[in-house]
């Protein structure tokens, strides 16, 4: 009997303390929502944060896109000719870019920058009783400094992941014209043809969601970080890899529900 | 100014199994100076984030000028909050932020407001601590431990709180440095109403700064009485911490 309680304990205890995560990250939010929206507001840094955020950002993201869509483009050709489909090389670019590669890759790579920055940050503050002061010193830290990087975060992914849309595009454009013998004028248009604003907008919609989980993983993270320096690294790699996860699993979804029937 | 009260009945905190605040009771008068000393590790400082509502409690009664502070609303508890000041124990200065808007961060909220007024305020508070009108230009990874904790003290006094907390306010000073924010501390009490609660190892920093002196230890107040009464407490364990001496227990 005893070794079959121990049998099932295990993953009980495990499935209970995932739930009480998800709890906390619920609650979580739900105060950092209220707090993004319940004066007053700190423009200033929003401003700071999106610039952090974006800007400081877009090297990378740019570097991913036009790598990814030159290499996706070279792959689409080599495929495509095994059933002579090498002229569907500029509409399957562009849709695979937009749909899935420009967001998801643009999401990832501001999660590992952005996310892992932010729990450091954070998690700083916490085990140096800056946070505590912050509540000493007549202000929240939820609107001070959780607010800012959630409404930044989420403003700036989408400007983000149309850039990177379009470097995408663009190292596919340039894989094609210049080594893979397509037209010019003919690539473009064949782009433009295939290119629907379902596919656009549904990128938008999913930077949207995964500058709202990037933000929340960092700060979560950050926020709950204890035990000193060791504390704030685990916080860094918890913030990091959740938010992987999370960007994963949230643009299946948004897959499956826009383009699932 | 007028200081407020502090009163807390049958407070308890535990982390886990370990309990920290064993039915807590201790009441801090308006205007009153009240050092809490006892051994590290003793739950002095959470006790204070308890008051602060930093940190729940786990059972009992916090009261602040005779708001229960578990009863109180949304709006109350920041009422609450905004006249009370805390220096703590490491500082906690603001990184990014040059020193003069650490100081007037309670001023501000953290807003870059009314900069001219703001940095003439903070280097009015620094020269109260002691510290010259160049430093409310550098960032606080440019001063030493020491100066770091002035300023902390600087930036807990700016809002001129009702109640202030001040979590080892000399350690890492020299005597001379230390004497200065004792008396700084004893004139905020003493000239201007403020409750103080204060937290320090330092017996001489306590004998200055008291009115009244609370030992914790296991949870709980050991002893309490007047600064007065401290070197014959009568009791053996605040003698022998008084004093800085170990029991043959202790030695090894």
């Amino acid at each position: 009997m005893n070794a079959l309680v121990a049998f099932f304990a295990h993953p009980g205890r495990a499935t209970l303390a995932a739930l009480a995560s998800i709890g906390r990250v619920a609650l979580f939010t739900l105060r950092a929502l209220g707090a993004a929206v319940r004066p007053p507001y700190y423009f200033g840094r929003l401003l700071e944060q999106m610039l952090i955020i974006g800007w400081f950002s877009l090297p990378v993201v740019g570097l991913t896109a036009v790598f990814t869509g030159a290499a996706l483009a070279q792959q689409i050709f080599v495929g495509g000719s095994r059933f002579n489909a090498e002229s569907t090389v500029p509409a399957v670019t562009v849709i695979a870019i937009v749909r899935e590669l420009g967001p998801v890759l643009g999401g990832l790579m501001v999660a590992g920058r952005v996310s892992s920055a932010m729990a450091a940050e954070l998690g700083t503050m916490r085990v140096t009783e800056q946070i505590d002061a912050l509540t000493t010193l007549r202000t929240d830290p939820f609107q001070y400094l959780i607010a800012p990087r959630l409404v930044a975060a989420v403003l700036v992914l989408p400007l983000l992941v149309l850039v990177s849309n379009a470097l995408g595009v663009m190292g596919g454009f340039l894989i094609g014209t210049q080594r893979l013998g397509f037209n010019v004028t003919s690539y473009l248009a064949t782009t433009r043809q295939y290119l629907e604003w379902d596919d656009v907008s549904s990128s938008l919609v999913k930077a949207a969601v995964f500058g709202f989980i990037i933000a929340m993983m960092g700060c979560y993270h950050g926020f709950r970080s204890m035990g000193g320096a060791a504390g704030v690294g685990r916080s860094t790699t918890n913030a990091v890899v959740s938010a992987f996860v999370l960007i994963l699993l949230a643009n299946l979804i948004i897959t499956v529900l826009v383009f699932g029937t | 100014m007028r200081g407020g009260s502090i009163e807390l009945v049958g407070v308890r905190k535990t982390f886990g199994p370990k309990v920290v605040l064993d039915h807590i009771d201790l009441k801090v008068e308006p205007g009153e100076s009240l050092v809490v000393i006892g051994g590290s590790g003793t739950g002095k400082s959470v006790m204070l984030k308890c008051v602060l509502g930093i940190l729940p409690i786990d059972g009992g009664t916090i009261r602040l000028d005779g708001v229960d502070l578990a009863g109180a609303s949304r709006a109350e508890r920041t009422e609450l909050r905004n006249r009370i000041g805390m220096l703590f124990q490491g500082g906690a200065l603001f990184d990014s932020l040059p020193v003069w808007r650490n100081i007037t961060f309670a001023l501000t909220r953290g807003r870059a407001t009314n900069a001219k007024a703001m940095h003439a305020k903070a280097v009015d508070l620094l020269a109260k601590v002691g510290l010259d009108a160049p430093v409310a230009d550098l960032k606080p990874s440019e001063l030493s431990g020491g100066m770091q904790k002035r300023v902390a003290l600087a930036r807990a006094i700016a809002a001129e709180p009702e109640i202030i907390f001040f979590d080892e306010p000399t350690t890492g000073l020299d005597p001379i440095r230390a004497d200065t924010i004792n008396r700084l501390i004893r004139s905020l009490v003493t000239d201007l109403g403020v409750t103080a609660v204060t937290i320090t190892h330092d017996m001489a920093s306590a004998r200055r700064i008291a009115d009244r002196v609370a030992m914790l230890k296991d949870g709980r107040i050991h002893w309490e009485g007047k600064v007065a009464d401290l070197e014959n407490s009568g009791n053996d364990y605040v003698d022998r911490f008084v004093h800085g001496r170990a029991d043959d227990g202790e030695t090894g």
